[in-house]
């Protein structure tokens, strides 16, 4: 009988760890030469962001079966946590014009900052999750929305202000420009813009799987298959779902501090439904319940709305036929109708619920296959 | 006192009219095919486009309005035929995210109309001239609505009630296998059922976008969440339920709107407190409060898990 207990690192976990420093590495190299304001830049800076809570969505209702729709609010409170604790205090006073400087006086690290902006959104996750998750799907869904437009209306209130910053933006906090090592002349000597966000996002979407492969992630996948019967083998249903929640948002809250990094700037009203439903989408694309899928995809819907069908949305001659509709906006309703299509006809996304070292192996196995038929 | 209050009060009557004309096809949709339609409240926003274009294109008012409703309907009848038909078979939750696209290609689809311009909706002429009664000041739909309301919800009931489709529906929102296996044709009621919900939401479009006359993509998805909150909160599934927690849920948000200056004029408080910013929070937090009481909702029948 095979061990199923202690699972053995094979080849595969192996050229998959290679395949990523690989992809680390090329982006790293690709940034000291090609020039930083090629798009493809941008999108691996965003799709890093996307990736990641993705991934911690795909936690939620992909491993664990929980629907829940909050990631917005989530990423609100990373975000602000993040921007508020990392003004520079001499620029506070530009930043709350309007509140006299703000409450907060002193700065923290990023990397702090984007820890604690973590904490808070699993904080508040576990405050939210008491009376959330006991609801069942839909109902859970709809509360966890609406979770998010109340912290959105929060983060809104002129009594928040000295803190929040009211319905203004924050800003002038470090973004990833400022990973850039500059010479005493302010000339960029070494880029880490794209590098550091992929760092980022390559750890914390680590620590994700390790966590899925550990007993926990199979609790919760028992969890996610049949509560019933989970909770008859003695898995207990709200202690899991509770951390399963908690854990999701912490990192939702950290990708939240990445997109506040990416934007460099901060706003309430940015973190709309739409925003969840644009991450709910990847993780459909990608494949509920595969991590790999939520990364690739993340990569592939930020390149396709913000890049390659940039061209959609200008005006196009072939020859001297003007090709009919193409105007601004177009490009989202092709996109739309993409997605439509996945949703309908490809319900199990780009990887179903494969993960990368799976592919690997399934080709190994056909190659032995392919040379013991020979 | 009673004149802070009642200009609030009034709104908030006859916003809640527009909310439970939306809140009746989230809850007649639950019912049967137990979806949250999330893209119905994009519908409602597809129908104040129509009417907007349509009245820009010279058509008489009076031609408008029927017209508008029959898109509303198609849009609602095709929206099922293509996206929720052919996934009758999946999990819920493949439903609920094809709805969310449905959604999103709504607004995508709008905003490449309308080229991201806000779009000013025809003033009707009877019923945006104002009127002032007991001393406020308002359009003459505000108090239209709420009757019109009522009248439609009787109808619809009397409709559910007294004939042979509505028996169908009840049927089917009964248990949906036995009622197939009784003949009844289960696309055609499901049709109708999308029809009724969208056509109502057409109506209240028409309400709502007299007295808030500005649609954009988005304008549908707030009154979309706030109709659902008010069906849960109702209990969904049940029609009077939707129209009652309708109702309660305009009048609070617009209470609360106004909360400031009434306090300020009690003498409660002495300054602005922004409690305005919470008019929509509001509904939210009602909702997970019910829900954590009573997750039936007021009218809702008990549902027990069966393994």
């Amino acid at each position: 009988m095979k061990d199923l207990t202690r699972k053995k690192i094979d080849s595969a976990t192996i050229i998959t760890g290679a395949i990523v420093i690989a992809v680390l590495l090329a982006s790293f190299i690709a940034e000291q030469f090609m020039p930083a304001t090629s798009m493809l830049f941008t999108v691996l800076k965003k799709s890093a962001t996307y990736a990641l809570v993705a991934v911690s969505m795909n936690l939620l209702n992909g491993f664990t079966g929980i629907f829940s729709l909050g990631q917005a609010g989530f990423m609100l409170l990373g975000a602000y946590t993040y921007g508020i604790f990392t003004i520079p205090v001499a620029e506070r006073m530009n930043v709350y014009q309007y509140y006299n400087g703000g409450l907060v006086q002193f700065v923290l690290p990023w990397y702090v900052a984007m820890i604690l902006a973590g904490l808070v959104a699993a904080f508040f996750a576990f405050l939210i999750g008491l009376p959330v998750l006991r609801l069942k799907s839909d109902y859970l869904a709809i509360a966890s929305l609406g979770f998010a437009e109340i912290i959105r209306a929060l983060f809104q209130w002129d009594k928040l202000g000295p803190i929040t910053n009211g319905s203004n933006m924050l800003r002038l906090f470090p973004s990833f420009n400022d990973f850039n090592i500059r010479n005493a002349s302010g000339e960029v000597v070494v880029y880490l813009d794209t590098l550091v966000p992929l760092l980022i996002t390559t750890l914390c979407v680590g620590i994700i799987v390790l966590l899925i492969n550990s007993t926990f992630g199979r609790a919760l996948k028992a969890i996610r298959d049949d509560e019933i019967a989970a909770e008859a083998m003695g898995i207990r249903l709200a202690s899991h779902k509770r951390l399963a929640f908690c854990v999701s948002s912490f990192f939702a809250g950290v990708g939240g501090a990445m997109l506040a990094m990416y934007q460099a700037t901060v706003q309430a009203n940015g973190f709309t439904t739409i925003m969840t439903y644009e991450i709910l989408l990847i993780v459909v694309i990608g494949g509920i319940g595969s991590v790999t899928g939520s990364c690739l995809s993340a990569f592939l819907f930020v390149a396709a709305s913000e890049w390659w069908l940039r061209f959609l949305d200008q005006k196009q001659m072939i020859g001297s036929f003007e090709v009919p509709l193409l105007r601004n906006g177009f490009r989202r309703v092709v996109f739309s109708i993409i997605i439509m299509m996945v949703v309908l006809f490809f319900r199990r996304g780009i990887m179903g619920t494969k993960e990368l070292p799976d592919l690997i192996r399934g080709f190994k196995n056909r190659r032995r296959k392919e040379a013991q038929a020979k | 006192m009673w004149n802070t209050i009642f200009p609030y009060l009034l709104t908030g009557i006859s916003v809640g009219g527009q909310y439970a004309l939306i809140a009746i096809g989230y809850t007649m949709v639950y019912g049967i095919l137990r979806l949250i339609n999330f893209a119905h409240g994009d519908v409602f926003m597809v129908a104040g486009i129509v009417m907007v274009y349509m009245a820009a294109s010279g058509m008489p008012l009076w031609l408008c309005i029927p017209l508008v409703l029959i898109a509303t309907a198609l849009v609602g009848f095709l929206i099922e035929r293509v996206a929720y038909k052919p996934l009758r078979s999946a999990p819920r939750m493949s439903v609920m995210i094809s709805a969310i696209g449905v959604s999103y290609t709504l607004q995508n689809l709008v905003l490449y109309i309308t080229g991201g311009l806000n779009k000013d909706y025809p003033a009707i002429p009877w019923l945006s001239e104002s009127i002032t009664i007991m001393g406020a000041t308002t359009k003459r739909v505000t108090i239209v609505t709420p009757f019109l309301t009522i009248a439609l919800v009787v109808a619809l009931v009397m409709l559910i009630n007294h004939t042979k489709i509505g028996m169908a529906m009840r049927a089917v929102s009964r248990d949906f296998e036995t009622s197939q296996l009784m003949g009844i044709k289960i696309n055609s009621v499901i049709s109708s059922t999308f029809v009724i919900g969208t056509l109502l939401a057409g109506v209240g479009s028409i309400l709502y976008f007299t007295n808030y006359p500005t649609v954009i993509p988005t304008s549908g998805a707030m009154p979309g969440l706030k109709a659902f909150v008010a069906a849960v909160f109702g209990g969904i599934g049940s029609i009077p339920g939707a129209v009652v927690g309708a109702f309660i849920i305009g009048i609070a948000e617009n209470i609360i709107k106004g909360l400031d200056i009434i306090l300020l004029k009690a003498g409660v408080t002495h300054s602005m407190l922004g409690l305005a910013t919470f008019s929509d929070a509001f509904t939210f937090a009602l909702l997970i409060v019910i829900l954590s009481v009573k997750p039936t909702g007021l009218f809702g029948e008990k549902i027990t898990d069966k393994v």
